[in-house]
C-alpha cells in the first residue's frame, strides 16, 4: 500500500504482522496493540524499530506504558467520517509528547489530508488509488491559514502569527528606567 | 459589526475556491455522493425534498445593511426572490442548483458572509442574544466572545467529523434569549465581586427526539480559560459520544447515559492535562475583536422623548405595535426595535427580498446599520431613537412587516416542515398558517399575552415544540398526519421541556385544540398570570379535560 508523507508516495518500510505471524530476527515491525500487550516482553527486545496499530475506540491512556519503545503508531479511520483518531492523535502529540511516527490509515480523503497534519499526522497509508499525488497535495494545500494557533503544520499559517507580522502599530513604550524630569 | 480584517477575507476566500474545486470533481464523478456529502454539509448545502438548499452562516444573528441586500441579491438572482430565517439565527435558501454554489459563496465572501459550518457534524455557526450590546439587562455585549468561538471553530482540525452536529450559544444577560440550556454548550456570562468576567458553561443540553435541559459544568470559569476548556469538553464528545446509533450521538445523550457528574470528571481530567499552550484566551486578542466591533456612537439623549410619547397617544396601531414590538434599551432615548416577520397568515421566518432591502435601507437610515436576527425568527433593529420609532412603524407597515405580534400567540415558530424538508412526517407550515389566522385580531393576541406556539413537523424538533409553551408536533401513521400538543415549555431562565398533553389531533382540528387550551387558560388564569405561569399552577388537568373530556 503506498505510504504518503508531505512530499510524495513511498513505499513502506515498514512490515505489518498480524496477531499470528512470527516476528522475524531484524526489521522494523508493526503489530496490532492486543499483540503488544500480550507479547510486550519478547517485542521489547526486538532488534529493531517497533510500532503499533491502535484502534479508534479505546483510550490512548492505554498506550502510555509502551511509548517510550515506540516508533510508530498507526491510528485508525474506519470511516472518513469517524474522527475519533483526530483527538487520539491530538493527545498522543501534546499530552504524552510522543515524537515517532503517526500515521493515519484506513478511509482516508484528500480533503481530510489538511486537518490530518494540524493534528499531528506525519504519514498516510493510502488504500484508495483513485486520486492522484497533486490531488492529495493540493487538497492539503488549499487552505493556508488556521483559526488554531496550537494546530500547527507546515501548509498552514496561524492567523495569529499573521496578526502579529501585520501589526505594524508602534510597541508599548518600555519604562524609563529613572525619570530625570521628577522633582 | 465585526469587520473582517485581510486574514478572515483571505481565509474565505481559500475556503471557497476548496468548495469550487470539491463541486467540480463531484460533478466531474471524481468525488462519490457519499464523499462530497460531508464536505457540502461543512459548506451548508443540503439536498432536500425538491432541491439543493443552502444556509448561510449569520453569526450570532448579526447582520449589516450590506449583508442584508446581498441576501436579497442572492435570493433574485439564485432563487426565488425569497429567503427564510432559521430559529439558528441564519438564513436559508430553498432552492438552489448545485453549479451556482461556488458562485453564492463568492457573493457572500464579498460582504464578509460564507456558510462555513452550518451544517454537517462539526461545530456549528455560534448563536447569541439576539439583543447584544443593546438589551437594558445585560452584563456585557456577548459577541465579541462569540466572534472569538466563531474564529476558534472554524474549521477546526480535530472537531470536523465529530459524532454528530455541535451547537454553541452564548448570552451576557441574566434573562435568557439565547437558550443557552438547550445547546450542546451554553455559555452565560456572570460577573464576580470584583467585577471579573467568567462564564458558566452549560453542556447536553438539546432538542430533537431527547428534549434535554443541560447541566452546568462548571459554574464560573475565567474568560481566559474558555477555549481550553471548550476544547476539553469536545473532545470527551468526539472520542466517547455514541457513533454507532445517530439518533443517540449528540452530546446530550453522552452527558445522560455517562451521567452527570461522570462526564463532569471526564472532562474536567481532560482539562487537568493542558492541551498545550497557544489555547488561552489572548486578552489581546479579544481587545481586538472588541475594537473590530466598533460600537454604535450614542447620542446623549433624554430618558423621556415627548415626541414618542405624543406619537402613542395620537395613534392606537402605533401604540399596540410599541407595547408588543419594542423594547428597553440600555441607552436613555434609544430603543430596540422587533420586526415581526410572521404576518397574519405567512409563512414563519420567510422574507422576500423587496422585504430585505426595506430592513436595510430602515437600518442604514435609523439603525447605526445593524439588524438581528432572532431564533424566533423574527429581525430587530438593536440600537434605534425612540424619536424614529413612529417613522419606521410607518415603513414596516407600508412593506407587510407591522404585525404587532411578538412574543403572542401569532409569534409561531415554525420549521419547514414536509412542504421542503426530507426529514419531515408532517407539513407544518400550513398548520402555523391556519393558526395564525385563527388568531389574527390584534386585541385577542394582547388579551391572551405572552405565549410562545411553536410547531416542528417530525420528531427532530427544528420548530422547539418542546420548549413551546404549547409545543405541536406533527407526526404520520399509516399515512396521515397527526399533530401532538404538548404544554409547558420554555426555553428562557425558567427553561423546561413541555409535556404531550394526550392523543393527537388532524391537522383541521388543531385550530380548534388550540382555541379550547386559551379559552380554558382566560378562564382560569388568575391576576395578570401569564399562560406558562398559570399551566405550572394547575398542571395539566383542566387542559387535559377541555379538550378530551367531551369526546
Amino acid at each position: 500500500m503506498p505510504l504518503l508523507n508531505q512530499r510524495e508516495f513511498k513505499a513502506d518500510p515498514w512490515t505489518f504482522l498480524d496477531t499470528s505471524e512470527p516476528v522475524p530476527s531484524g526489521g522494523d515491525i508493526v503489530v496490532p496493540f492486543e499483540r503488544l500487550v500480550s507479547d510486550f516482553k519478547t517485542l521489547m527486545l526486538h532488534d529493531g524499530q517497533l510500532g503499533v496499530a491502535f484502534p479508534n475506540n479505546l483510550p490512548v491512556t492505554e498506550l502510555e506504558p509502551y511509548l517510550q519503545r515506540l516508533q510508530l503508531v498507526t491510528l485508525d479511520f474506519p470511516a472518513f467520517t469517524d474522527g475519533r483518531a483526530y483527538s487520539q492523535a491530538r493527545e498522543l502529540r501534546t499530552h504524552f509528547g510522543f515524537k515517532g511516527e503517526l500515521r493515519a490509515a484506513g478511509n482516508l480523503l484528500p480533503d481530510q489530508l489538511g486537518f490530518m497534519q494540524q493534528v499531528g499526522f506525519d504519514y498516510f497509508e493510502i488504500a484508495d488509488e483513485r486520486f492522484s499525488l497533486d490531488a492529495w497535495l493540493d487538497a492539503a494545500t488549499s487552505i493556508s491559514l488556521s483559526y488554531q494557533p496550537s494546530f500547527t503544520s507546515r501548509s498552514q499559517m496561524p492567523i495569529s502569527t499573521a496578526r502579529g507580522l501585520a501589526d505594524t502599530s508602534a510597541p508599548d513604550a518600555e519604562d524609563w528606567p529613572e525619570q530625570p524630569h521628577y522633582g | 459589526m465585526y469587520r473582517y480584517d485581510e486574514f478572515d477575507a483571505r481565509f474565505v476566500a481559500e475556503r471557497v475556491s476548496q468548495f469550487r474545486s470539491q463541486t467540480e470533481r463531484r460533478l466531474s464523478g471524481e468525488l462519490s455522493e457519499d464523499e462530497f456529502k460531508p464536505l457540502r454539509l461543512m459548506n451548508g448545502l443540503y439536498l432536500q425534498l425538491h432541491a439543493y438548499m443552502l444556509r448561510v452562516a449569520i453569526p450570532y444573528g448579526t447582520l449589516s445593511s450590506q449583508q442584508m441586500r446581498a441576501l436579497a441579491d442572492i435570493s433574485e438572482k439564485y432563487d426565488r426572490g425569497y429567503g427564510h430565517f432559521t430559529t439558528r439565527q441564519n438564513m436559508q435558501f430553498n432552492w438552489i442548483a448545485l453549479e451556482d454554489t461556488p458562485a453564492i459563496l463568492e457573493d457572500l465572501a464579498k460582504v464578509e458572509m460564507h456558510a462555513i459550518q452550518t451544517s454537517g457534524n462539526c461545530i456549528r455557526n455560534v448563536t447569541a442574544d439576539h439583543w447584544a450590546g443593546a438589551a437594558a439587562d445585560e452584563l456585557a455585549d456577548p459577541r465579541p466572545v462569540a466572534e472569538l468561538i466563531r474564529q476558534w471553530s472554524s474549521l477546526h482540525p480535530e472537531f470536523s467529523f465529530l459524532p454528530r452536529k455541535f451547537k454553541i450559544a452564548v448570552t451576557g444577560a441574566p434573562n435568557d434569549r439565547a437558550a443557552v440550556k438547550f445547546h450542546d454548550i451554553g455559555l452565560r456570562l456572570h460577573l464576580n465581586e470584583h467585577g471579573q468576567r467568567g462564564w458558566e458553561v452549560i453542556a447536553g443540553g438539546g432538542q430533537g427526539r431527547t428534549p434535554m435541559v443541560g447541566v452546568t459544568v462548571r459554574d464560573w470559569l475565567p474568560e481566559a480559560e474558555l477555549l481550553g476548556y471548550l476544547e476539553a469538553i469536545i473532545r470527551v464528545y468526539n472520542l466517547f459520544g455514541r457513533r454507532d446509533n445517530k439518533y443517540k450521538a449528540r452530546i446530550k445523550i453522552l452527558v445522560h447515559e455517562t451521567g452527570a457528574e461522570k462526564f463532569r470528571d471526564l472532562v474536567e481530567e481532560e482539562y487537568a492535562r493542558k492541551p498545550g499552550s497557544g489555547i488561552e484566551v489572548d486578552a489581546r486578542e479579544l481587545e481586538r475583536i472588541e475594537a473590530y466591533f466598533g460600537g454604535p456612537n450614542f447620542e446623549v439623549l433624554a430618558m423621556v422623548q415627548p415626541e414618542f410619547e405624543q406619537d402613542k397617544l395620537r395613534g392606537r396601531e402605533f401604540a399596540r405595535w410599541v407595547r408588543a414590538n419594542v423594547s428597553a434599551h440600555q441607552m436613555p432615548g434609544y430603543a430596540i426595535a422587533n420586526i415581526s416577520v410572521k404576518p397574519v397568515g405567512g409563512i414563519p421566518g420567510d422574507a422576500t427580498a423587496a422585504q430585505m432591502r426595506t430592513i436595510a435601507d430602515i437600518a442604514e437610515r435609523f439603525g447605526n446599520d445593524e439588524i438581528r436576527v432572532s431564533h424566533h425568527q423574527n429581525l430587530v433593529l438593536p440600537h434605534v431613537r425612540q424619536s424614529d420609532l413612529h417613522e419606521i412603524w410607518q415603513v414596516l407597515q407600508a412593506n407587510g412587516l407591522g404585525t404587532a405580534n411578538l412574543g403572542l400567540i401569532g409569534d409561531i415558530i415554525s420549521c419547514p416542515g414536509l412542504d421542503y424538508c426530507a426529514l419531515a412526517t408532517a407539513r407544518s407550515i400550513p398548520v402555523s398558517q391556519a393558526l395564525s389566522r385563527r388568531f389574527s385580531n390584534p386585541d385577542r393576541q394582547a388579551e391572551i399575552g405572552p405565549l410562545r406556539l411553536n410547531i416542528s413537523g417530525c420528531i427532530n424538533a427544528c420548530g422547539h415544540h418542546h420548549v413551546g409553551h404549547i409545543g405541536i408536533l406533527g407526526l404520520e401513521k399509516k399515512g396521515v398526519e397527526f399533530y401532538q400538543i404538548t404544554l409547558g415549555g420554555s426555553s428562557a431562565t425558567d427553561s423546561a421541556v413541555g409535556g404531550v398533553l394526550g392523543p393527537g389531533f388532524s391537522a383541521e382540528e388543531v385550530p380548534d385544540a388550540i382555541e379550547t387550551i386559551v379559552d380554558t387558560y382566560i378562564a382560569l388564569r388568575m391576576d395578570k398570570e401569564t399562560f406558562l405561569q398559570a399551566y405550572r399552577r394547575v398542571g395539566a388537568g383542566p387542559f387535559k379535560e377541555a379538550l378530551y373530556a367531551a369526546a
